[in-house]
């Protein structure tokens, strides 16, 4: 089975170059109005409005719908939506939006500053993951005239974070939907959201499929060019790669197939599987060590835990060119912040783990064994799983026992985050564009129990707080860019997280699509340009 | 009258029954790590521990176990089956939406099971270590043997990949809108692959009961008695034998209709239909107890219905089940 894995990923060299075909043709094709474009979705959400919930599984189909500030345009910089120019005072606490003219919601009503104001106080701030943090500080929204918006910080507030950060949790609600109906969270339009996007939302049959179509008043001219999108929900992963070669799915976004079936839908001619167009979402593989346990409290046991395993044999058999060794909590990928250097990095090295195990004086009991260890492996994706087990038998080889324990992803985040019932976890680090948007809380003292994907390990530092701290509002470009190189070495140093794999995910399209994967987090995107040749 | 009383002995003893799985699924599901807000958080991807706090205040999850059990309990006698966690919805609204699809597989798959089954049965029997035999039992074990995920994979290689003759999954084509017959003849194209994956299996399983009936009852007296009078071999059959052997067969069927609403997930999934069995594990997953209980509420009933036909049909079979008592 391994071999024939191996095989297959040989074979992914292949596939990515296979990515520039379509390319090629590119510019001699005049772009086909109308058709139906399907969509894989694995796993239904509770709602489908980005304003309220930032994850994939939202974007993904709101993200065709509503609209956001500001995107990140095929170079990864930030470029308009909603907001036609930005301005930031030098004190960093105001920055002004300027917004596009002439949008109007799917019903017929304007957009204006007013849906701005009440977005960002009432969803961003108050609800939507990750924006609750980024908008901690913010303390009004000014509308001076119907197309400015104003945001006012308590403290320093980076543009940089800020443009980086809109992209994900930047999303506009219509307010006239919302303002005096209730409880946001459990608004209707929440399931058939109205937005200002290419596309409009037609019909949700839970567990079917979700419907949206042309939208004929888009402000973009000429957009979009599809007439129809389809997401048809397949649960079943190989259910999902045959719905592929039948011809009734045209794209799985985010990793939805199998490794083995990813890499051979590469193969065919049919399809292009490539991490292109993905690179906004990078994520790491991770090790978290619970300091509770006096062994893991240690640092040499830590290091010598890094340094048992073999993580580029591991790529290579496993993961083949779709994933590459991770340096530190900033994945290279992320150009604006990703240092120089990353500090100590750890490569394998069995005897040196062995001896720093036998310094923190750990010795081998009995049938070889130091200690033994829980690990709880995320169920995010398979390659955690088989990461798990990766970990489990080096780890066997310097005489540390490791138990697998399995979960659900419930049970994954309260036995970690709540109850801290676990030695070892392994599982992803979403890498968000900027860090202080979601990967400085893994390691940040003071994060209250239970908040999932944050610093639960028992590890308090007031250097890395005080970096963290210092980059959140510090407003020069570059001095926050030196921060948060001497945030990641302090991290490697220290090692409460290992990062030790760098992964994008995989986008298995049909190779009739044209004009996708053209931006960063181009399955989160509007698709206003998307369209299929015959 | 008979016949009614029976009925009602039978649906006074389901109900404690029912309450007793309802509290155990209650008690069993407490056991699994986490609750529907972590669920929430697992799925969206993040989320602050205020949110959280008020999440689960919204879903009374800040009650103790027995306070939330008495709740529940006392929603069900009102036939309040309560509001979904991840549908947002009435639970019994969530439950009617899925209820057909699960329904029409299950009658498809059960029928088509039960009718080559007893064919196939008889035909064995008939020619018992002869090659018809032979072939049947042959067959028979290996659909048996099959694991469905993986018979319905292969289903759907063959007939929606290379010979592209059916669809791969869904349960109607969504790209274009039918009305009328036109949409019956497309579900019905959409179910024949789930409906032979799941059926096949149920088949293996009832030749082989009914194999072995009919062999039985060709060996008692009244057949010899049957033979003797002169009267022509399918007459024996048709008239004598297969009553009697369909027994066991029927009793099958009121147990296995339970196993295949929940043998359905496996199928559900391959085959992407919206029923019961999908329903059932999101809710596992995401910690949804009201959409849970909701359905092994609605499944008992089924159960109970199904029971209750068959022990009609047993009555009817066999006079002596009635009157013996």
């Amino acid at each position: 089975m391994d071999m024939t894995r191996r095989a297959a990923l040989m074979t992914s060299a292949a596939i990515a170059s296979s990515v520039l075909f379509p390319m090629r043709s590119f510019g001699q094709e005049t772009p086909r109005k109308g058709g139906v474009f399907t969509v894989h979705y694995g796993a239904e959400q509770r709602q489908l409005n980005p304003s309220l919930q930032a994850s994939t599984g939202v974007y993904i189909i709101g993200g065709k719908i509503q609209e956001q500030l500001v995107d990140l345009d095929a170079k990864g910089e930030p470029v308009g939506v909603l907001a036609e120019s930005w301005e930031a005072a030098p004190d960093g606490k105001t920055i002004t939006f300027k917004l596009r003219p002439g949008v109007t919601w799917h019903d017929g009503k304007p957009f204006t500053s007013a849906d701005v104001q009440f977005t960002a106080m009432e969803m961003w701030k108050k609800i939507l993951n990750y924006g609750s943090t980024l908008q901690l500080f913010l303390t009004a929204v000014d509308t001076p005239d119907p197309l400015t918006a104003v945001f006012r910080y308590e403290r320093p507030m980076p543009l940089n974070l800020l443009l980086r950060a809109l992209p994900d949790l930047g999303y506009v609600s219509p307010r006239h939907l919302y303002e005096g109906k209730g409880d946001i969270r459990q608004n209707p339009v929440n399931l058939a959201p109205v937005g200002t996007g290419p596309f409009k939302f037609v019909q949700y049959e839970r567990g079917q499929h979700v419907i949206a179509e042309r939208n004929p008043n888009y402000w973009r001219a000429n957009a979009p060019y599809l007439d129809r999108i389809v997401w048809r929900v397949v649960t079943d992963r190989a259910a999902a790669a045959a719905q592929m070669e039948a011809g009734q799915i045209h794209y799985s976004p985010f990793s939805g197939l199998t490794i083995s079936d990813s890499a051979r839908l590469g193969k065919d001619p049919r399809f292009i599987v490539s991490t292109k167009g993905n690179e906004g979402n990078a994520r790491t593989n991770t090790i978290e060590f619970n300091f509770r346990r006096k062994e893991l409290a240690d640092i040499r046991v830590r290091r010598a835990i890094a340094h048992a395993l073999d993580i580029p044999f591991f790529i290579e058999n496993f993961l083949g060119d779709f994933a590459k060794r991770g340096t530190g909590p900033v994945p290279s990928v992320s150009t604006d912040f990703y240092p120089a250097d990353n500090g100590p990095q750890y490569p394998f090295d069995k005897k040196l783990a062995a001896k720093l195990l036998d310094e923190a004086g750990f010795k081998p009991g009995t049938g070889g064994t130091r200690f033994s260890l829980r690990l709880l492996p995320a169920p995010w994706g398979e390659d955690i799983s088989l990461f798990a087990t990766f970990i489990q038998q080096s780890l066997a080889d310097v005489g540390i026992k490791v138990e697998i324990v399995r979960t659900d992803g419930g049970g994954y985040l309260k036995q970690v985050y709540d109850d801290h019932a676990f030695d070892l976890a392994t599982g992803w680090h979403q890498y968000r564009n900027d860090p202080a948007v979601s990967t400085t809380v893994w390691y940040r003292s003071g994060q209250p129990k239970g908040a999932p994907w944050t610093n639960q390990w028992d590890w308090t530092d007031p250097t890395i707080d005080k970096l963290i701290d210092d980059a959140a509002t510090e407003v020069d470009a570059a001095k926050r860019k030196a921060l948060y190189g001497d945030f990641v070495r302090r991290a490697n140093t220290e090692l409460p997280i290992w990062t030790p794999i760098e992964q994008i995910f995989l986008t298995a399209i049909s190779a009739k699509a044209r004009n996708h994967s053209n931006t960063p987090r181009w399955g989160s995107s509007s698709w206003h340009d998307l369209w299929l040749a015959e | 009258m008979r016949v009614l009383s029976l009925a009602g002995r039978r649906l006074a003893a389901s109900i404690p029954t029912l309450i007793l799985i309802l509290i155990g699924v209650f008690l069993l599901l407490q056991l699994a790590p986490g609750d529907t807000v972590d669920a929430m958080m697992a799925q969206m991807g993040g989320g602050d521990a205020t949110t959280a706090r008020q999440l689960r205040e919204f879903y009374g999850l800040d009650l103790s176990v027995w306070a939330q059990l008495g709740n529940y309990l006392w929603r069900l006698v009102r036939l309040d089956l309560g509001f979904s966690a991840i549908y947002g919805k009435p639970v019994a609204t969530v439950i009617a939406e899925r209820l057909p699809a699960t329904i029409l597989l299950m009658t498809a798959s059960l029928s088509f099971a039960f009718f080559f089954g007893l064919i196939l049965g008889v035909v064995a029997a008939r020619g018992v270590n002869k090659w018809p035999d032979t072939l049947i039992s042959t067959f028979g074990l290996m659909f048996y043997a099959m694991p469905t995920f993986w018979f319905g994979l292969m289903a759907i290689v063959v007939f929606s990949i290379y010979l592209q003759w059916l669809p791969a999954g869904g349960f109607e084509d969504i790209t274009v809108s039918y009305t009328g017959l036109r949409r019956t003849l497309d579900i019905a194209q959409h179910l024949v692959l789930p409906t032979l994956t799941l059926g096949l299996f149920y088949m293996a399983i009832y030749l082989r009961i009914m194999r072995g009936s009919m062999l039985e009852v060709l060996n008692l007296d009244f057949v010899r008695t049957a033979r003797s009078k002169g009267m022509d071999e399918t007459r024996v059959v048709v008239r004598h034998v297969l009553r009697n052997a369909l027994l066991p067969m029927v009793t099958l069927i009121g147990l296995q209709a339970g196993t295949m609403l929940g043998g359905s997930v496996v199928v559900e999934s391959v085959f992407s239909l919206p029923g019961l069995g999908r329903l059932a594990y999101e809710s596992v997953i995401q910690r949804d107890l009201n959409t849970l209980l909701g359905i092994v509420f609605v499944s008992a009933l089924l159960v109970i219905a199904v029971n209750f036909i068959v022990d009609l049909l047993y009555a009817r079979l066999d006079p002596r089940i009635t009157t013996g008592s």
